[in-house]
């Protein structure tokens, strides 16, 4: 259960992690800004309440692991592990550069804290089923490490994100929870125009999974379905978290009018795309990684 | 004559020689592998029997992961597995196996170093009558240029069983090329194997080779059947058995070259990106000499029966016997 005083102070830390994630892309000049801002909230609650980790023992074998699948989100990534304590806070302002732990995509070359590298879309949720089998081989269906993958909505167009989920769903894989960003947009639109998801909750359920849909801003909602997640005994987790991208950031955030705008205004697509443009180049800051 | 040292099979040239499939002895090597360390998990494609993973499955079958007809998954899989300690045989047909997966084995499993063992069955157009689109002739090529993996590819089912065993112990990655069809036993049980040794298995029987032929896999065999005959001609040439293709023995084949200033390379392979070409940048930046290529010509495979495909693509003894006459007359 998350007090209040929990919650405000997670509130606190997530504004903490976006203002890192405004610096360290502009400081890069280039990178992704919608799905960072908008994972804020999620990120902030798993390595602030959720994970079992030790950022003085990254290595640490019982750990929960934390698979990113969508790579290009990282700032939020790097930001919550320097907050955590993994690194240092100035170092994010190396991002993207030469020589960096910190590139553009992860690379657990050079960033060995990181689960898995990534970036090509669609690998996450796999990996995580191959550990959390690797982990049920070893402990049984008892075992006390979840997997995390966080996975993007655009992502599902991967066949590699379905061969998985079936497989996930055959194994029964319990220990492994994924979280999916939900914020129907990916680079060429809409998701729903460019290829549609929806259902993606009847999806998930007919391969046998458990599924949730939750405000991916709202810490309590959020906590209660890794929560519910984790009591599930016979199924693995989805929890598809409705998020806002550039969540936090009222300048962009109030261009969107996610929720209640009426996507079939006739002036809604240019609206959208505007706010779009402004959001991933942070007003014209940096350079859009779409162009 | 046959190298005495490496105790090679002495009933080698016998029409009778004992005929086993090289993915045979992947199996049996990983069921071995098994037994020797309990992290190792093998995982399959819908394939179970023809990449002979059964003996391995009907062994241990907690430690035996059926994933589909989904070869994709199947290597993202064995790198989630590999970060939990395991190490994991994955195998398919070649096609599919690296063929289909590329680029999962290169970002989950290269890129990442998980120590995944890729086996690669039906690799050449040996595989027959399944026809070209089952014959995977590319698959060395896309593996060579993949930074951080081995590539072994044994010449017979023995060989197979050790480099499946030496290859459990390793803690990189790497892809182990198998063939569909029986091929006659070349080496023993005593005969050495080390990853990253090339090994001379037919040296004259006496004064210096004229000629160096390479050759990898099966068709190694018809590498030592073309040398007899030269010998008899009064050609003399070293054939080594270059199991493994990366990391490249560039001792040995420098010191071939420079004995020899003639080289045939041979495989069961499009020439483009596979052995032969890793033997040209090796020789061409250390001790460059003319090079004459036994492999598939930018074509497409086709059903028939295997010897019929290895010699209608130009793999056959004569071939290899020709290529050497050839590259004679190029030498300065």
């Amino acid at each position: 259960m998350l007090t209040p005083e929990k919650i405000k102070f997670l509130e606190e830390k997530a504004n903490e992690i976006r203002m890192s994630i405004i610096e360290m892309l502009i400081e890069a000049g280039s990178g992704h800004t919608a799905g960072p801002l908008g994972m804020a909230d999620i990120f902030t609650l798993l390595y602030f309440h959720t994970l079992k980790h030790d950022p003085n023992k990254p290595d640490w074998p019982d750990r929960d692991r934390l698979v990113l699948s969508n790579g290009h989100i990282c700032p939020v990534l790097y930001a919550s592990m320097a907050h955590s304590g993994y690194f240092p806070l100035v170092e994010l302002k190396t991002l993207r550069k030469f020589g960096t732990r910190l590139q553009g995509h992860p690379h657990r070359e050079y960033l060995s804290y990181v689960e898995t590298s990534s970036g090509p879309l669609g690998h996450g949720l796999s990996q995580a089923a191959g550990m959390a089998m690797a982990d049920r081989i070893d402990h049984g269906i008892g075992s006390q490490r979840t997997i995390f993958a966080l996975l993007s909505d655009g992502e599902h167009d991967e066949g590699i994100t379905w061969e998985a989920v079936l497989f996930a769903g055959k194994e029964k894989l319990r220990n492994l929870i994924a979280i999916v960003d939900r914020n129907n947009i990916q680079i060429d639109g809409f998701t729903e125009d460019v290829m549609p998801l929806d259902s993606l909750a009847k999806k998930y359920e007919s391969f046998g999974w458990h599924v949730q849909e939750v405000d991916g801003h709202n810490f309590e909602a959020l906590d209660a379905a890794i929560n519910m997640a984790h009591a599930v005994y016979e199924k693995p987790s989805v929890i598809i978290a409705r998020t806002i991208p550039g969540k936090g950031v009222p300048e962009f955030e109030r261009d969107f009018h996610w929720h209640g705008y009426d996507l079939n205004a006739k002036t809604a697509k240019e609206d959208y795309t505007k706010a779009l443009a402004e959001l991933r180049t942070l007003g014209g800051k940096i350079k859009s990684e779409h162009q | 004559m046959l190298n005495p040292e490496l105790k090679l099979n002495p009933k080698v040239w016998n029409d009778d020689v004992e005929q086993i499939p090289i993915r045979k002895g992947f199996g049996e090597g990983l069921l071995a592998a098994g037994i020797a360390d309990k992290n190792v998990v093998a995982l399959c494609a819908d394939l179970t029997e023809s990449t002979q993973m059964y003996m391995f499955k009907d062994t241990f079958p907690e430690r035996f992961v059926q994933v589909g007809v989904a070869e994709q998954n199947l290597a993202a899989l064995a790198s989630g597995m590999a970060a939990m300690g395991k190490i994991p045989f994955i195998s398919s047909y070649a096609m599919f196996s690296p063929g289909r997966n590329w680029e999962q084995i290169r970002t989950t499993i290269a890129y990442n170093d998980r120590p995944v063992k890729i086996a690669g069955s039906h690799a050449g157009v040996s595989v027959g009558p399944d026809g070209g689109t089952h014959q995977a002739i590319e698959d060395i090529a896309i593996m060579r240029v993949i930074p951080n993996i081995d590539i072994i590819s044994p010449c017979d089912s023995i060989e197979a069983k050790k480099a499946t065993l030496v290859i459990a112990k390793t803690s990189k990655p790497a892809y182990l090329r198998l063939a569909r069809e029986k091929t006659g036993i070349i080496t023993t049980p005593e005969t050495p194997f080390e990853i990253a040794k090339a090994r001379t298995f037919w040296i004259p029987e006496s004064g210096l080779a004229h000629v160096g032929i390479i050759a990898t896999g099966a068709l190694l065999r018809n590498a030592l059947f073309a040398a007899r005959d030269l010998e008899k001609e009064g050609i003399k040439v070293q054939v080594i058995n270059l199991a493994t293709i990366k990391p490249l023995d560039v001792d040995a084949i420098v010191a071939l070259a420079k004995e020899t200033k003639a080289i045939v390379t041979v495989e069961e392979h499009q020439i483009a990106g596979a052995m032969g070409s890793a033997v040209d940048e090796c020789l061409a930046a250390n001790f460059p000499v003319p090079i004459e290529f036994i492999g598939v010509h930018d074509q497409f495979g086709q059903s028939g029966t295997p010897l019929e495909l290895i010699e209608h693509y130009g793999m056959g003894i004569s071939h290899i016997k020709a290529a050497v006459k050839k590259i004679i007359g190029r030498k300065g």
